[in-house]
């Protein structure tokens, strides 16, 4: 059947896409000459789209915040890590309640997880603030094309099966039964390979710390294929775990001065704002559309942090 | 019949979807006031609006030796301080939640728990408190 070309379904990419393509423009004049006032705006009115597209292609603010932000943007990459944590923060801190109420988080499973990675966050942090800028960027460079790889190619799957839960996750009591409201039946789950996922989760954590990405991208796939719980509910203890790990390291950027108020505060309110539309948007845009939008700028803002780190763009 | 079936959600985990509910509430409305006032000039900030793009692109460890000779401490005094108030209230929300499991696990009698909930937050302390810092 044909599918009806919707103007929904062009918007939200035009209007990306415009503002990618206009911000070489305005990065082109000398930063002397623009008023403060218009780089704050900027970044409200950035994050604004940005929280309208992240909700539909399923990613955290926080990844596409930090590659674009310290790609284009005349803050120093310390700060726009700091204010990208505070963004992905905010965002899962929002979404947290409704997910946990809903049982679409599960807290005894995110809290050893969460453990683990939010002690790595603060070693990641402190290193990431003590090494030179450009090797940063260059790093945040390849981290994000390697994220575009990830979310390229990565399966997914809704009701992986674990024939045995592993003795770690036993010993833990990490299981329960989820109402899948699309399949209108309990969905019993159990994990496995816990001392992977929890070695991955050390992973995370420190790539989240050092880069100040949310690690959504990340978390989500390592507790569906790796671990074996239902996607839904990966996706929702996902943002539960970020909201103990961006905290911690969050913490270790604001105690080492970088969190600027006129950067990471409009950041903060955009997102959310952005966000709010994003959940409505997320009924009536094809995901799928948003999805290869937001891979697209991934790509661009990769290679624009490894160009600006390496010296080549 | 077609009623959703309402999921199964342990009171432990309903304490700390409350607990979580409240901080983001409350360090969002503290964020977006004290942002108001910073950016309207209501307090006095100890760097002018229009110098920020001088400070905005120095490394955290510039901008914090420049704070020093400036007479702060990293933290800066007055219209500057505002809006952290409200980050800081939203990076003391979830370990504060975790702080109120601790008598719930102890209840329950659930040690493994209990210490998970405990190191969270020694974890996040340490974190906050600045002890790790190596300045």
């Amino acid at each position: 059947m044909h599918k009806k070309f919707l103007p929904s379904d062009w918007i939200l990419p035009l209007g990306a896409a415009m503002l990618l393509c206009a911000w070489p423009a305005l990065a082109a004049v000398p930063e002397a000459s623009v008023a403060w006032w218009i780089w704050p705006l900027a970044l409200f009115v950035l994050c604004f789209v940005l929280g309208m597209i992240a909700v539909p292609a399923g990613v955290g603010g926080g990844v596409l915040f930090v590659p674009i932000v310290g790609g284009f943007f005349p803050f120093h990459l310390d700060f726009v890590r700091g204010a990208g944590l505070l963004v992905a923060l905010a965002g899962a801190l929002s979404a947290g309640p409704g997910l946990l109420r809903s049982g679409l988080a599960d807290l005894r499973l995110a809290l050893p997880l969460a453990l683990v990675a939010s002690a790595t966050s603060i070693a990641g942090a402190l290193l990431g603030l003590a090494l030179p800028a450009a090797v940063v960027q260059t790093a945040l460079g390849v981290a994000i094309l390697g994220i575009v790889v990830v979310m390229w190619r990565a399966q997914r799957s809704e009701f992986p099966l674990v024939e045995q839960p592993d003795r770690l996750s036993q010993a833990f009591g990490i299981q329960g039964v989820f109402h899948d409201a699309t399949g209108r039946r309990d969905v019993e789950w159990r994990v496995h390979r816990t001392p992977v996922g929890v070695a991955l989760f050390a992973m995370i954590g420190l790539l989240a710390g050092m880069f100040g990405l949310g690690a959504g991208w990340a978390n989500v796939p390592a507790l569906n294929l790796v671990m074996g719980l239902p996607l839904r509910l990966s996706a929702g203890t996902s943002g539960l775990i970020l909201s103990i790990v961006d905290t911690t390291a969050a913490w270790v950027y604001i105690n080492e001065g970088a969190v600027l108020a006129v950067i990471a505060a409009p950041s903060v309110i955009g997102m959310m704002l952005g966000a709010r539309i994003g959940v409505h948007l997320l009924k009536i845009v094809d995901a799928v559309v948003i999805r290869r939008l937001v891979i697209m700028i991934l790509l661009f803002a990769g290679l624009r942090a490894f160009g600006r780190g390496t010296g080549v763009w | 019949m077609n009623a959703e079936v309402e999921p199964a959600v342990s009171p432990t985990q309903l304490r700390f979807a409350r607990v979580l509910e409240i901080g983001m509430f409350a360090g969002l409305v503290l964020l977006a006031a004290g942002f108001v006032i910073y950016v309207t000039g209501w307090l006095p900030s100890m760097i002018t609006l229009d110098s920020l793009p001088q400070f905005w692109s120095m490394s955290a460890a510039e901008y914090r030796s420049a704070t020093a000779a400036m007479g702060g401490t990293g933290r800066l005094p007055a219209g500057e301080t505002l809006p952290l108030i409200g980050f800081d209230v939203l990076c003391a929300t979830a370990p504060v939640a975790c702080l109120a499991l601790l008598p719930v696990y102890f209840r329950q009698r659930d040690w493994i728990y209990l210490v998970i909930a405990g190191l969270e937050i020694v974890v996040i302390a340490s974190a906050a408190s600045g002890v790790l810092s190596p300045h």
